[in-house]
């Protein structure tokens, strides 16, 4: 038997594949092609103070071995979730943590406080990266000074798991990662979608209403490894490595990179089912290599 | 309705005209096919297309219960149903269905029925046809088309029952729009159905609204994962931005701000 769970400061996981917010609805969406309790965990989607429209359609582009997206944060708001989507996730037997979002450090805050109070929730995962919201979201995540400023204020109000999501749209991803690691944070997940852009050149115009997006897919792993490589070496914390992992080789690469954990987003569009292939494979893997723990190659890349 | 992720086998796929095929498939694991309403649809992988990296939405067409067959009309557009048009007898395809809501059936028979399509947005009006009528209802066609040659699966239309039709070079029915055929203006009619591109939906919405007839149109939103999951295919509606892929495809016209 191989030792398949991993420990993300306190939450601790079965195995280490987790579905990426944005992607996997509140899990309940998924459950017509996957036992859920068969993942690490679920992060559901992106919650603000305020309910939010989102941004208007045309919101997806496809583009090569990938997608751009705008949603813009489209969901119901936190007292929402709490009251109607809460009591129907909660007793889903995997981590679920909920991706807090916000345009103001107030708004994080207030949101945080309202997560803190439920049992079922062990973890929250702050979006500082989201590059679809005109006001705060990413504009939070591309410098040191206003990480500082916000992962503190939300490190007050809540007192589990506080994983902070990195942007990949900065210069220097370590100097980012190391704000967030001073200030508390618990963990790093990374890497949000890239900024983006797709043109119709037969009638001249963006395809995204609001012109540019997030890219995420397949395209985007080279990308995401190297971060994952480079922040692994400049803070201690736990990662939770995303971006592009189609399936378990994918994964396992980024374990190896240096993560403790992975999320799968933009795959699970294309294979349902995708997150449970991933956790087979990567346990598959381990038996072939003659590891007893998934422990064993986190980090354990090869130089 | 539960959902399902299947590898379907291709039975037949047959040349409809020189943009469009008919493929044929059941399941290939030899179950048996799942309940499908009219108006509903699949997702479709396409495989070894790099251009095409999210899934295909596809209209289901027909569902022939006794072979057990699933049909798909698909119109070559682009990579992704370039490839899809491609597939043999015997191949695997995987699909994600049944998706989406669905048309209405009326209880009331007495009800005059229309069901109006445009090019390839026909598919689904030939099970919606055919449930309508196993229902007892008599629905009556109007389709549109740019040439006789892009009237899609005529012969089969008409097995069900009365066709109109309009093209746009008048090589079949009469000359024009769908909305400017005259049985339009000889009949009234308690229900349209419409399924076709996105300004042939709208008109018919227009001329449903200035006669006050209920009328359904399926959305064609652009779509990531077909499930509810990502909030890409949103539409505008009274209610706010709603998934097509979960609430839709098919809306009532009163719901939308056409
Ligand atoms: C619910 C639903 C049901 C559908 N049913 C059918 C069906 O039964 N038969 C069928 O042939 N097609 C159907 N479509 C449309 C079909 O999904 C698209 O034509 C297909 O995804 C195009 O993929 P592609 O890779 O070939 O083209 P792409 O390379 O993606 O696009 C090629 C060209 O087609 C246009 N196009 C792409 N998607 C659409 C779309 N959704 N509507 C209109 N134009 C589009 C693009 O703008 C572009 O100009 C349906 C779509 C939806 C959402
Ligand atoms: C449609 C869509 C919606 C997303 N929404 C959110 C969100 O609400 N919050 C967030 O932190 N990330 C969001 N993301 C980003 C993903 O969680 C993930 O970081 C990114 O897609 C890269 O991973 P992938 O390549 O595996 O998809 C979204 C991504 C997509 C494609
Ligand atoms: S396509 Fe994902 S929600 Fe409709």
């Amino acid at each position: 038997m191989v030792k398949t769970n991993v420990n993300i400061g306190s939450l601790k996981l079965k195995n280490p594949v987790m579905t990426a917010s944005g992607t996997f609805g509140y899990g309940t969406e998924y459950s017509d092609f996957i036992d859920l309790s068969k993942l690490g965990g679920i992060i559901v989607k992106g919650t603000t103070l305020a309910p939010r429209e989102g941004n208007p359609y045309p919101r997806m582009a496809e583009t090569p071995s990938g997608m751009l997206n705008a949603v813009g944060l489209q969901n119901k708001g936190v007292d929402y979730f709490v009251e109607n989507i809460y009591p129907q996730i909660k007793d889903l037997d995997t981590a679920v943590v909920v991706n807090v979002s916000g345009s103001t450090i107030e708004d994080y805050v207030a949101v945080a406080e309202k997560i803190n109070a439920l049992d079922k929730i062990p973890a929250i995962e702050l979006n500082i990266s989201c590059p679809n919201v005109k006001e705060g979201g990413m504009a939070f995540g591309t410098s040191p000074r206003s990480i500082e400023k916000v992962v503190k204020a939300v490190r007050q109000a809540y007192n589990k798991t506080l994983i902070v999501k990195l942007s990949p749209n900065v210069t220097d991803i370590t100097e980012m990662a190391r704000a967030a690691e001073a200030e508390g944070a618990d963990s790093l997940s990374l890497i949000n979608t890239l900024l983006g852009m797709a043109i119709d050149a037969e009638r001249r115009r963006p395809i995204l209403s609001t012109v540019t997006g997030g890219l995420s897919g397949a395209c985007v792993k080279p990308v995401a490894l190297r971060m994952v490589w480079q922040v692994s070496k400049a803070v201690k914390l736990p990662l939770i490595g995303l971006g592009g992992i189609m399936n378990a080789t994918d994964a396992i690469e980024f374990l190896l990179a240096g993560a403790t954990a992975i999320q799968i987003g933009t795959a699970n569009f294309i294979d349902p089912q995708i997150s449970v292939k991933v956790a087979e494979g990567i346990e598959e893997y381990l038996s072939r290599q003659g590891c007893h723990s998934v422990q064993e190659i986190i980090g354990g890349l090869v130089l | 309705m539960k959902k399902s992720l299947i590898d379907m086998s291709v039975t037949a796929n047959l040349s409809v005209n020189n943009r469009s095929v008919l493929l044929k498939m059941t399941p290939a694991d030899g179950s048996v096919l799942p309940e499908c309403k009219p108006g509903q649809f699949v997702e479709m992988l396409v495989e070894g297309e790099p251009k095409a990296f999210l899934r295909r939405p596809i209209s289901i067409n027909y569902v022939d219960v006794e072979k057990n067959e699933l049909w798909l009309l698909i119109q070559k557009v682009g990579a992704g149903t370039l490839k899809l048009a491609e597939v043999k007898e015997g191949d695997i395809i995987n699909i994600i269905y049944p998706l989406g809501n669905g048309f209405t059936i009326p209880n009331n028979k007495e009800q005059k029925l229309l069901l109006v399509g445009g090019g390839v947005g026909v598919a689904p009006l030939l099970m919606l046809g055919t449930e309508l009528k196993k229902a007892g209802h008599t629905p009556v066609f109007l389709l549109g088309a740019r040439t006789k040659d892009d009237l899609l699966l005529l012969d089969k239309f008409k097995e069900i029952s009365e066709v109109y039709v309009t093209t746009e070079d008048a090589s079949e029915g009469e000359k024009g729009f769908v909305t400017q055929h005259s049985v339009l203006t000889k009949e009234r009619f308690d229900f349209i159905y419409c399924c076709g591109p996105g300004p042939m939906m709208k008109a018919v919405a227009q001329y449903a609204n200035k006669v006050a007839t209920e009328c359904e149109v399926s959305l064609e939103n652009k779509m990531a994962c077909g499930i509810g999951a990502c909030l890409c295919c949103v539409e505008d509606t009274t209610n706010g931005n709603v998934c097509v892929c979960k609430e839709g495809p098919v809306f009532n016209i009163k719901r939308l701000k056409w």
